[in-house]
């Protein structure tokens, strides 16, 4: 079995199931997002500050941040080990993209606690 | 000595420009394209909702923006129709994984099903916004 250091859970199983847990949390956290907007056309500040300071909002909020991250993770190195052969520019693909997704977490992180 | 056997007729090169791609090929092509293009546009959307929770005249400014600049509603709605289509192709892997929508029939049902929904969704959010 060939092991693959640069794969989300270091087995392509793992992966493939973190992938479709995190593809339902996402869809989820479209579905309410888009359903909430759609129903408050004349949405207020208060109400939507209100909306991310309930708790239940923050860990739904952080569990798809999180999701973000890894989904876009096992998506992007799938695509960046089919189509980018040259082991150093795949690597700096890969680290390009890990960084990015590190900053949406913390970017959003900080969003919903503030300062 | 092991006589060494060479099929001369066999393809050496597949012209790939001579093929067309099926669309169940298509569908899965954007599924991967959209996924980048996310990952690009969250960006924009980790932008707008970071101002948009900042304080008051952040989110009066978001509000705005997205009603007045053409070019803020057009990116706006190509990340929006890049996520419904990439919500609709991920839907249907789903079922794919459950087995259904895997012969060669129904595969190619699947995938135009595929692009009515998600084109439906795009137009949709394309009124939503204008």
């Amino acid at each position: 079995m060939v092991t693959q250091v640069t794969s989300f859970g270091r087995s392509g199983l793992y992966d493939w199931m973190v992938q479709r847990v995190s593809a339902v949390v996402l869809s989820l956290y479209t579905i309410f997002i888009v359903g909430y907007l759609v129903l408050n056309p004349e949405l207020t500040y208060d109400q939507w500050s209100g909306l991310f300071e309930t708790t239940w909002m923050r860990i739904f909020s952080l569990l798809t941040f999180l999701s973000i991250g890894v989904h876009s993770w096992i998506g992007l190195w799938s695509i960046s080990t089919d189509y980018i052969k040259a082991t150093g520019v795949r690597f700096f693909f890969q680290a390009l993209c890990g960084l990015t997704m590190f900053v949406y977490v913390v970017w959003g992180v900080q969003a919903l606690w503030g300062l | 000595m092991v006589k060494k056997v060479v099929n001369k007729k066999r393809p050496v090169n597949l012209d790939l420009a001579s093929m067309s791609m099926p669309v169940t090929a298509i569908v899965s092509i954007l599924h991967r394209i959209t996924g980048v293009i996310l990952f690009v546009g969250l960006a924009f959307l980790f932008y707008a909702f970071d101002l948009s929770l900042d304080s008051q005249a952040g989110f009066d400014q978001v509000v705005s923006t997205l009603q007045t600049n053409f070019l803020v509603k057009f990116i706006i709605w190509g990340v929006v129709s890049a996520l419904m289509y990439h919500f609709v192709a991920g839907v249907k892997h789903l079922f794919m994984d459950m087995g259904y929508f895997e012969e060669l029939q129904s595969g190619r049902i699947a995938a135009i099903a595929n692009l009515i929904v998600a084109a439906i969704l795009i137009v949709l959010v394309g009124v939503w916004i204008w």
